[in-house]
């Protein structure tokens, strides 16, 4: 026994590694991305980055149905990407412990959407466990393994970015639990999804659903608290901590289990306070739930909590028009600061170029997305994982190019590309397609922490290992000119992305080819993980044009006349702004 | 190299337990790279340490990207939210002159800003976009914050990477912790051939709070 401060994600790789997992599986995405990153340095326990949470979840469900406990881990919108085994996986049940982490980032702190996954656990019925700290986050994460083996299901462990990111006092019990797999035994009549089988694996699902209803009943992963009975509260998660918070003397029906919900418990809880209320976010999930049971909820007494976004204790009050803390304004006239492109990073002169010659970029999901804001404002869309490549295809099918007289660009990273690029690419050759891509190869997947990917060949265990993409030899990277060429693209070419004319030759020819699909791999490594420098450049004879600031470099800056100042402390010597210079008049020091 | 957010360490208990009637709520801001996140471990793990409950939130994902980042700490008997809504934050510290007036309405009514008086100008006023305000330092004495030159000072002090621990001398004046449980929790957090180069910066910020 000890006592530790852990995040929600290191208390739950901490409880999945005491229930005996064996196998853990996932694709990075905030903010589900530490959980097997601890995982991955405990004992006994093999981890591995799949190239999507779709591979995840079935090598998840392999290594189930082989015996082995298994963890599979990924944010909200991975779980769209592997919903066509988790519907199936709904039905077949599973053989040892599996246990699906869905990672829900309400206020979009770093997703392009804030939906909300419990409602993929209704959708196959399985059972979802919702924690409301790193404890319970613990608990919970031991606890689901039980679950999913009692009921035969895949279980989802569902946190939001509260739950992830928040270190909260756990008292770990320390003890790993090891478990034996069972002698492994064909079960066709349970794996093999054809129709016969499928219906009759549906009437199991109905009678396990059963089963959970009445479980639910009972857990005491479900709590009621009786306090003042004036205000009762329905609540699960982070928001039953800001409940707690903001309305301190209320009764609060807290769910530790959010599918499915126990009606009974619901209308006893109803039946006992004089006005109900639900406190969630970014959706109404429990509201429609109780509403169907025939329970009366009621509206706040000053007004709805917000449809959208993160609720936090602040709207509970102001909902129950509780005086709000006296406090300034906001302060006005300051200017943003939202992230940037790294100094040296080697995305930014091809958006600079993208920028020059006016494309119309299909852009796509990673660092890389910072292309669409100030001062390149050169993405036109971002959609999701691997959207980039095949929506540069239906803009090519709708025309686009011809009637804006602008080249159309797709643009995707390298983890992105084999996340889900290389379909979207096939599509393109197979249906004759043509136009330009361009993969930007960086050597990582920056966004999330510079993580291993099957393009770098760094495994998550080498990762744990502190091993450098620069280091892996040749033979274990993925060659991404040879698979682009095995695929049958017309033209492709890999650039240094460090090289300023080489980029604008490399696009001018792939935008001129318009009856060739071209692929350009821009390639140059991630700043987090070439730490080199060179020394900084000098400025001689400006004419104080501005060009070298607009290519937006944090180690870029100008004075009051107009004149470009260096940052010694940021400026790694990437020669970016030298290139920049129409006139020649910034130069790199030998 | 991946960068490692973990921080995980047992809670060995002191054996001195602070008592606090209300949870306290001290709000970290700076710029990605400021080190907001180590100074907000040693925190946690001072108070949790001298027995208290303690949540610590923090916002990941875009935080080597230049970016404003913030760390909230709440500590207490028993801490239920992990969020810092505004006019609830007892203390802020801001690394960084322009995140302070950022973060000016989380304060509370007779709550302490410690303001490290350095200010990192955002792509978005080199680009030119936006320009900075030229009256930060009027502002933040009208909020009545107390500037510390932490960055000077850590440099005075020959290691110029601990402003965050300047910092957090700063900070330590405004919390009921002992100077030993701080330098504990500090020496226990960096690097082992930094602990005197530390130890010396927390005691500078802590004479730069009370002067």
């Amino acid at each position: 026994m000890s006592k530790q401060l852990l995040s929600g994600n290191e208390a739950i790789a901490q409880g999945a590694w005491e229930a005996g997992v064996a196998v853990g599986a996932a694709y990075p995405g905030t903010p589900s991305t530490e959980t097997l990153e601890n995982l991955v340095k405990k004992s006994d326990v093999y981890c591995e980055w799949a190239p999507n949470e779709k591979v995840a979840l079935e090598v998840g469900l392999g290594a189930s149905m082989g015996g082995a406990r298994t963890l599979v881990t990924m944010k909200h919108v991975g779980v769209n990407v592997a919903a066509d085994p988790f519907m199936s996986a709904a039905n077949t049940g599973v053989g040892a412990g599996l246990v699906l982490l869905a990672a829900d980032d309400p206020s979009c702190y770093s997703s392009q959407n804030e939906q909300d996954s419990r409602h993929y656990a209704a959708f196959g019925r399985i059972p979802c466990l919702d924690p409301a700290d790193s404890q319970e986050a613990y608990e919970f994460a031991k606890c689901a393994f039980e679950v999913s083996e009692k009921f035969d299901t895949i279980v989802m462990l569902h946190e939001t970015m509260r739950i992830a990111h928040t270190r909260t006092m756990v008292d770990v019990g320390g003890e790993r639990t090891e478990v034996e797999p069972s002698p492994y035994e064909s079960r066709p009549e349970k794996y093999v999804m054809m129709p016969a089988n499928a219906v009759r694996r549906t009437l199991v699902a109905n009678e396990r659903e059963d089963a959970l209803v009445a479980w639910a009943e009972e857990s005491d992963l479900n709590r009621e608290e009786m306090r003042d009975t004036q205000v009762g509260v329905i609540c699960a998660g982070a928001l039953y901590a800001h409940v707690r918070e903001a309305l301190p003397n209320a009764s609060v029906l807290k769910l530790g289990i959010s599918w499915p919900l126990p009606p009974a418990k619901i209308r006893s809880f109803a039946s006992k306070v004089d006005a109900l209320y639900v406190v969630e976010e970014a959706c109404t999930y429990f509201e429609t739930r109780a509403r169907a049971l025939g329970v009366d909820v009621c509206e706040p007494p000053a007004g709805r909590l917000p449809r959208s976004g993160e609720v936090t204790p602040a709207h509970i009050r102001a909902a129950f028009a509780i005086e709000e803390p006296a406090h300034l304004e906001p302060a006005e006239g300051l200017p943003p600061r939202p992230p940037a492109f790294c100094a040296g990073c080697p995305h930014r002169l091809v958006y600079c170029e993208l920028r020059r010659i006016k494309a119309i970029v299909t852009g796509d999901i990673g660092c890389y997305t910072l292309g669409a804001v100030a001062p390149y404002r050169s993405v036109d869309s971002v959609i999701d994982m691997g959207a980039s490549l095949s929506m540069a295809h239906g803009m090519e099918l709708a025309g686009v190019a011809e009637r804006s007289g602008r080249p159309v660009v797709g643009v995707i990273g390298d983890s992105t590309f084999a996340h889900s690029g290389i379909t979207s690419l096939l599509g393109t050759v197979y249906n004759g397609g043509k136009g330009t891509l361009c993969i930007l190869d960086n050597r990582t997947t920056a966004m999330t922490g510079t993580q291993g990917n099957p393009v770098n060949g760094v495994t998550l265990t080498e990762q744990a290992a502190r091993v450098n993409p620069l280091d892996v030899p040749a033979g274990k990277q993925l060659d991404l000119v040879a698979l682009c060429e095995a695929i049958g693209v017309d033209e492709v070419e890999q650039v240094d992305a460090q090289d300023l004319r080489a980029i604008r030759a490399a696009l001018k020819r792939a935008t001129k080819a318009t009856d060739k699909l071209s692929v350009i791999i821009f390639k140059s490594p991630c700043r987090l993980i070439d730490r080199s420098r060179k020394p900084m450049p000098t400025i001689h004879d400006c004419r104080r044009c501005g060009t070298c600031v607009r290519i937006g470099c944090p180690a870029l800056g100008k004075d009051e006349t107009g004149h470009p100042v260096i940052d010694p402390t940021q400026c790694i010597g990437c020669g970016q702004c030298v290139q920049s210079c129409p006139f020649g008049c910034i130069h790199e020091e030998d | 190299m991946p960068h490692d957010t973990s921080a995980v360490a047992d809670v060995t208990t002191s054996g001195r337990h602070v008592e606090l009637e209300e949870t306290k709520t001290i709000l970290l801001v700076g710029v990605g790279g400021q080190g907001t996140i180590l100074a907000g471990n040693i925190l946690a793990m001072t108070a949790a340490e001298a027995g208290l409950d303690v949540k610590v939130s923090e916002i990941h994902g875009m935080s080597q990207r230049g970016g404003s980042v913030s760390t909230i700490i709440r500590v207490g008997k028993k801490v239920e939210s992990m969020i810092a809504d505004p006019g609830c934050a007892d203390v802020v510290v801001a690394f960084e002159a322009v995140e302070a007036l950022r973060a000016q309405q989380f304060l509370r009514d007779g709550g302490t800003m410690f303001v490290n008086d350095e200010q990192i100008v955002p792509v978005s006023v080199h680009v030119g976009n936006f320009t900075m305000p030229t009256d930060v330092h009027e502002r933040l004495q009208k909020i009545g914050a107390v500037l510390i030159s932490a960055g000077q000072i850590a440099r005075d002090a020959g290691s110029p990477r601990s402003t965050n621990v300047v910092l957090v001398g700063a900070l330590s004046t405004a919390l009921p912790f002992t100077v030993e449980e701080w330098k504990d929790a500090i020496a226990k957090r960096v690097p082992a051939h930094t602990v005197d180069a530390n130890l010396e910066a927390f005691d500078r910020g802590r004479a730069a709070a009370q002067a």
